[in-house]
């Protein structure tokens, strides 16, 4: 099946799919205003969801809850900015839909709200939880003779979170080949680096101790994600999956990355004008 | 009509095992349950259901956090969901699960708190559970259960079966339980039943600490003081509508139950009565706000004023000052 996944994918629409992503988060952060978004933890996972929704995921837009599909938890629901315009731009809402992000009352919250038919599987923002979800819906998929998968992104903050190791635990006591965690490893948290904060020491030994199949990769490198992803949709050898996935927190705009300051902020007009310019588009006056 | 004999072994095994003796009869029947169990199944009734319906059971070790996560993702694939452990891990434990998944999302998992209160005696304060109706209550969406006797929380199992909410179901007492209820009756969530008439006084009560109000009430009417008992199963939504009906008639309302005298029952009945224009005092009848001396159940009982006879002297003193 993973084979055939990569067959269906086209990785320079992959690519432009990732650039237009992008773009969108930053126009739709910028239109939160001093409210501010997730920026950093946004823009460093935008390559895997450009991924997943452009052709590894078995999914319908059309028929969002169609069963069996692929499921895609959000388990570091902060980063909504920049999955509210994946699930924009794989047609499941209209794109004018994203300006609603953050207003009173927004369905697009600053943490996602549950709502199967935009695409939202679950309501996440308390970290550490998607990976339990997940193994839960992965146990009652296999229940029903399913063979789909469930695809929970994680930061790598977020494994600090206990219940991420019970749930690791459970997910391969109970032989889920069917779950497949994605650690986007931007190596910055709220108050500082991984490093400086709680030293993860070595995140991909510690999933394989724990039993998962790990693959550890360039998180904004395309072609490298979707080839991994695919070698691993056709693994059904009792083990869940681990993809530690590489990353730039604030990836793509230059005076966000690597800033811790940049995990939740507020764009001025100049600094939108400047992120613009940088992705190759032009702001009207 | 229920076989006094079937009523009496469900006496035997206690609410928490009745509870899961009737779900292990319908899930063999229905076969889409789904069991969680945090390594406490045996002590929490769930042997039986683990023995015959190992499909529909799932053991995830001792980690109460990720059992309501898990619960939550396969009652989200549609599969009628039980996960179940000692009521203080249960609902401490995994507080914020629980608000998230089934709060917040409504995902339609039905929590079972085994060995609620103070049954848990000697083993102590570790293992009490006094704390759990009032942080249950306080997440919306979660519709908050405890049943009198074993034979009720049969019919406990039968609603949730069928109920397409959230609920926290919390199991009071171990093994042998007192039978509040010798035949059928029509049981419904949400819907209190006066199980003993009175025109004095009233008791509010939920869990199988009823069993205690009902002598009580007993011992008052013979002391002149005639006194109604309620069986407030349902918790969450209360039925304001009985406690209305008792606002005019009864001089003084006691609410009664095994738990913090703080945020649980008593509490829930009088955030209603502040509503009401005119009803009678309330005594508050529950464990007081503290970590006590930990013993066995029945002397603890004693030492908390929640024997039959404690109950009693409790009402009538009061009755006897204010009234």
């Amino acid at each position: 099946m993973g084979g055939l996944r990569l067959a269906a994918v086209n990785l320079d629409k992959i690519k432009s799919l990732a650039e237009r992503i992008r773009v969108e988060t930053i126009k739709t952060g910028y239109g939160a205003g001093r409210k501010g978004a997730h920026f950093g933890g946004a823009l460093s996972c935008i390559e895997l969801l450009a991924c997943l929704y452009g052709g590894i995921m078995d999914i319908d837009v059309n028929n969002p809850t169609k069963e069996p599909r692929d499921v895609f938890l959000l388990s570091k629901g902060h980063a909504s900015v920049s999955f509210y315009a994946a699930l924009a731009c794989a047609g499941y809402f209209p794109m004018t839909d994203l300006q609603e992000f953050e207003a009173d009352g927004s369905e697009l919250s600053a943490h996602p709200i549950m709502n199967e038919a935009k695409g939202v599987e679950l309501s996440t923002g308390s970290l550490g939880m998607g990976i339990g979800t997940g193994i839960g819906m992965a146990l009652g998929y296999r229940r029903k003779g399913y063979d789909n998968h469930v695809f929970v992104l994680m930061g790598d903050g977020e494994c600090d979170e206990g219940a991420v190791w019970e749930g690791s635990m459970a997910a391969a006591s109970f032989g889920l080949d069917s779950l497949v965690v994605i650690v986007d490893k931007n190596s910055i948290q709220s108050d500082g680096t991984t490093k400086e904060i709680m030293d993860l020491l070595d995140l991909g030994e510690k999933f394989a101790s724990f039993g998962f199949d790990v693959r550890e990769i360039d998180g904004h490198d395309t072609e490298k994600i979707c080839h991994t992803f695919s070698e691993l949709l056709e693994l059904r050898n009792g083990k869940p999956k681990v993809v530690i996935a590489n990353t730039i927190k604030g990836k793509g705009i230059s005076f966000m990355e690597n800033k811790p300051e940049w995990h939740h902020s507020a764009l001025s007009e100049k600094q939108y004008k400047e992120a613009m310019q940088e992705l190759g588009q032009e702001v009207s006056e | 009509m229920v076989d006094r004999k079937v009523l009496r072994t469900y006496s035997m095994l206690g609410a928490q095992g009745a509870f899961f003796a009737r779900l292990t009869e319908l899930a063999a029947e229905k076969d889409d349950f789904a069991v969680l169990a945090a390594d406490l199944a045996q002590s929490s009734g769930i042997g039986k259901f683990m023995r015959d319906c190992p499909n529909q059971f799932y053991n995830v070790g001792i980690a109460e956090q990720n059992m309501v996560n898990i619960a939550a993702g396969l009652a989200k694939t549609g599969f009628r969901v039980f996960a179940a452990t000692f009521a203080n891990f249960i609902t401490m434990r995994s507080c914020e699960q629980v608000r998230v998944n089934m709060g917040y999302m409504k995902l339609p998992v039905k929590l079972v708190g085994s060995r609620a209160g103070i049954i848990n005696g000697h083993l102590g304060n570790s293992h009490f559970c006094f704390e759990d109706i009032a942080l249950m209550r306080a997440i919306p969406n979660l519709v908050v259960v405890s049943p009198v006797d074993a034979f009720e929380a049969v019919k406990v199992a039968e609603a949730a079966t069928e109920s397409d909410k959230p609920m926290y179901i919390r199991l009071t007492g171990k093994v042998n339980t007192p039978m509040i209820y010798k035949e059928d009756y029509d049981f419904q969530l949400g819907k209190a039943v006066t199980i003993k008439e009175g025109t004095e006084a009233v008791i509010f009560t939920t869990g199988t600490i009823a069993a205690n109000g009902l002598k009580a009430a007993k011992l008052l009417d013979e002391a002149g003081i005639s006194t109604a008992v309620v069986n407030i199963h349902t918790i969450k939504p209360l039925d304001c509508e009985i406690l209305e009906s008792y606002a005019k008639t009864a001089k003084l309302w006691v609410s009664l139950e095994e738990h913090n005298v703080v945020g649980g029952l008593g509490s829930a009945i009088a955030e209603f009565k502040a509503t009401l224009k005119q009803s009678p005092p309330q005594l508050f009848l529950g464990l007081p706000d503290a970590y006590g001396k930990a013993g066995e159940y029945e002397w603890m009982l004693e030492e908390n004023g929640l024997s039959a006879q404690k109950i009693f002297e409790r009402i009538r003193d009061l009755y006897a000052v204010q009234l």
